[in-house]
C-alpha cells in the first residue's frame, strides 16, 4: 500500500532538518500541547464509535458464530463442522467454480478494453473527448436492479433486441436464461457492462499523469506507438491495472445482484454464487453459523487471491 | 511528432463509436420501455421509438406498488447517509492525514484491513443486532451501519495529505482552535474531493441492494430499487412497462447528482494530477 513508505520518508526529512528548525518546532508544538494532542483522538471518534460497533464487533461475533450450530435462538458450539459441511458441498464448489469461471473471463477483458478506450480518450486527435467520456461513464450512474431489469429484457430469449439483431446477421437466437454456457456469459456481458467506464475513468487519470516527455523522447528514438503503448503506457499504468485488478476480482466473487435478478442462480445452478449460497442459508432458512462460516470462507479466498495478486504484479504500489 | 495515422484514427472513432452505442442503448430502451405497452415492449421485431403510455405505465406502478413513497424512502436514507458518510470521513481523514498520536498506525492498518474484507462477514451479526434493536424496516437500520465507511475515510486520508500543514499550522499561531481549523480551513480546501466522494456515496447507497433486501422487507419501508425488484420476482405476472417507468424514476436523482456534480467527480478522480 505503499503508505508506510511515506511515513518513513517524512522520519527521514525530519532527521536531517537542522536543530535550529526542529527547535521552532517543539515550541509550536508545546504552544497547543493540549489541543492539538487531543483534537485527533477527538477527530475520530465519531468514525470509530460507528466503526466499532457496527464493523469490527459484527467481524468478530460472525468469527464466533461460525463455530457454532447457531440457528435462530437455538446455538450449540460444533468446531469446525460448518467449514466441513459448506467445503463438502457440491453446491459450494459449484457456487465458486462459477464465479471463478466468471472472473477469470472478465476481469481480462474489462481491463482490456477499458485500457483500449482511456487511451483513445487521452489520445490528442480526439474530438468531443468529454461527450465520448460522458456516454462511456453513464453506466456507472445505473443501479444494479435497475440495469439487471433492463438486461432481463433486451436479452429476452423470444422478443429482446439482442436476439434479434442475431437474427439479421443469421445467427439462431441464443438462449440466454436456459442454457448453462449462454447465462454465464450474459452475467459476463452484464458485468462488463456496468463496470469498464469507472476503471475506464481511473485508468484515464492514471494516463494523463504520465509524463508526455516520455512519449516525446520515444518518438525522437524512432518507437511505434505500438511500441510506446507496451513499453511505456502499459507499465506506468501497471499500479493502476493491479488496483483495478484486486477491486473487480473481488467484487465479482461477491456477485449477488446480477445473477440473482438476472438468472436467479439457474438454470441449474449455473449462476449461482457464493453470497447467494450465504443469502440462502442465512436469510431463507436463517441458518447463522453456517451462513457465518460461508462469509468467512469466501474472505480466506478473496483474502488468498488479493494477496497473490499482489505478489504476482512484485507489489506494484496501490 | 509523428502525426497518428488516419487509419488509426478511424479505426479509434469506430470502436468509440460502438462502445459508445452500446454503453447508452440500455438507457434509450429503458426510457423507450416506459412509454410502450407490456404487449408492445414484447414485439418482434423489438420497438425502437417511443410511445405515448409513460404516465399510463406510472400510474399503472404507483395504484400496483408503493411507488413514491419507495422513493421517498430511498432519497432519505442516501440524502442522511451521504451528508453524515462525507462529515465522519472528513474529520477522520483529516485525522489520519494531519495529526501523530498514539496508536495511529494500528488504527490505519484496522481501517484498511476492513476495507479489504467483503461486507458479507457483517452481514449475519448486524441482522441479529438491528433485529435486536428492533430496527426492521426502519431507515436507521439502513444508515448506521454503512456510517462505518472505511473507504470513505481511507479516500479523505489520501486527498488530505496534501494540504501544506503550513497552513495549518499558520492558522495554529493565529489562535485557531483545531475544531475551527478543521471547519474553516480543511472542510473548504476539500471541496472537490468531498464531492467525488459524494457522488460515489449516493450512487453505492442509492443501489444498494442485499442490506435493505434483507433488513426492509415491508413494501412501505423499502428502497425502490427493492421495490422493482420485488415486482419482477419470479411466480408473478410482470408488467415491465410499468417496472421499466419505475426504473426511469430510480435513476432520475442520481442522473441530476451527476450532471450537477461531474467537474468535481472527474477532478476528484484524478486528485492532484491534472494537467491543464
Amino acid at each position: 500500500m505503499g503508505h508506510p513508505h511515506l511515513s518513513t520518508g517524512g522520519a527521514e526529512v525530519e532527521a536531517t532538518t537542522t536543530v535550529s528548525k526542529k527547535e521552532l518546532a517543539t515550541t509550536r508544538r508545546k504552544k497547543g500541547w493540549n489541543q492539538k494532542t487531543l483534537a485527533p483522538y477527538l477527530f475520530l471518534s465519531p468514525f470509530f464509535i460507528v466503526f466499532l460497533i457496527f464493523m469490527v464487533y459484527p467481524i468478530i461475533e460472525s468469527l464466533y458464530l461460525s463455530f457454532t450450530s447457531t440457528q435462530g435462538t437455538s446455538s450449540e458450539w460444533i468446531g469446525l463442522e460448518n467449514f466441513k459441511n459448506i467445503l463438502t458441498d457440491g453446491l459450494f464448489w459449484k457456487s465458486l467454480s462459477n464465479v471463478f469461471i466468471i472472473l477469470l473471463v472478465q476481469v481480462p477483458l474489462m481491463l482490456i478494453l477499458g485500457t483500449l478506450l482511456a487511451v483513445i480518450l487521452n489520445s490528442k486527435f480526439l474530438k468531443a473527448k468529454a461527450l465520448f467520456r460522458l456516454m462511456i461513464f453513464l453506466p456507472v450512474l445505473i443501479d444494479l436492479v435497475t440495469y439487471s431489469i433492463v438486461f432481463s429484457i433486451i436479452f429476452h430469449e423470444q422478443y429482446g433486441i439482442m436476439n434479434y439483431l442475431l437474427g439479421v446477421l443469421h445467427i439462431d437466437p441464443i438462449q440466454w436464461f436456459s442454457d448453462p454456457f449462454w447465462s454465464k456469459v450474459l452475467i459476463i456481458i452484464a458485468v462488463t457492462w456496468r463496470w469498464t467506464g469507472y476503471n475506464t475513468i481511473i485508468l484515464l487519470a492514471g494516463l494523463s499523469a504520465v509524463d508526455d516527455s516520455l512519449y516525446e523522447s520515444a518518438e525522437v528514438d524512432g518507437a511505434s506507438k505500438f511500441t510506446q503503448f507496451f513499453k511505456i503506457t502499459i507499465p506506468m499504468l501497471k499500479p493502476i491495472l493491479l488496483f483495478c485488478g484486486i477491486l473487480s476480482t473481488i467484487g465479482t466473487i461477491q456477485l449477488f445482484t446480477e445473477p440473482s435478478l438476472l438468472t436467479n442462480g439457474g438454470p441449474n445452478n449455473a449462476t449461482n454464487t457464493p453470497v447467494m449460497y450465504l443469502y440462502q442459508f442465512g436469510f431463507q432458512s436463517f441458518q447463522f453459523g453456517y451462513a457465518s462460516a460461508a462469509a468467512y470462507i469466501i474472505t480466506i479466498i478473496v483474502g488468498i487471491i488479493s494477496f497473490f495478486q499482489i505478489k504476482l504484479s512484485k507489489g506494484g504500489e496501490i | 511528432m509523428k502525426k497518428t495515422s488516419l487509419f488509426t484514427k478511424m479505426a479509434a472513432y469506430l470502436f468509440l463509436i460502438v462502445v459508445c452505442i452500446a454503453s447508452v442503448y440500455p438507457f434509450y430502451w429503458m426510457f423507450v420501455g416506459s412509454t410502450l405497452t407490456d404487449s408492445d415492449i414484447f414485439q418482434f421485431p423489438p420497438k425502437l421509438l417511443p410511445s405515448g403510455e409513460f404516465m399510463n405505465n406510472l400510474t399503472g406502478l404507483a395504484a400496483s406498488a408503493p411507488v413514491w413513497k419507495g422513493l421517498g424512502n430511498s432519497l432519505l436514507i442516501t440524502i442522511v447517509f451521504t451528508i453524515a458518510t462525507l462529515y465522519l470521513c472528513a474529520i477522520a481523514g483529516y485525522a489520519f492525514a494531519k495529526f501523530e498520536f498514539k496508536g495511529k498506525n494500528v488504527m490505519f492498518v484496522v481501517v484498511l484491513l476492513t476495507m479489504m474484507l467483503p461486507a458479507q462477514v457483517t452481514l449475519i451479526p448486524l441482522f441479529k443486532m438491528v433485529i435486536g434493536l428492533g430496527w426492521q424496516n426502519q431507515p436507521q437500520a439502513v444508515i448506521l451501519p454503512a456510517l462505518a465507511n472505511a473507504f470513505g475515510v481511507f479516500f479523505m486520508r489520501q486527498n488530505m495529505m496534501s494540504i501544506p500543514t503550513e497552513m495549518i499550522e499558520a492558522a495554529r499561531i493565529d489562535g485557531s482552535g483545531e475544531i475551527s481549523i478543521f471547519h474553516k480551513i480543511i472542510l473548504p480546501t476539500t471541496l472537490p474531493p468531498l464531492a467525488a466522494l459524494g457522488i460515489l456515496s449516493f450512487i453505492q447507497q442509492w443501489g444498494n441492494y442485499l442490506w435493505p433486501l434483507i433488513i426492509l422487507q415491508e413494501r412501505e419501508s423499502t428502497t425502490l430499487p427493492v421495490l422493482l425488484s420485488m415486482l419482477v420476482a419470479p411466480g408473478q405476472v410482470v408488467h415491465y412497462g410499468q417496472v421499466l417507468a419505475g426504473t426511469v424514476i430510480s435513476i432520475v436523482p442520481v442522473i441530476i447528482l451527476f450532471l450537477l456534480l461531474q467537474k468535481y467527480f472527474i477532478a476528484g478522480i484524478y486528485g492532484g494530477s491534472v494537467k491543464g
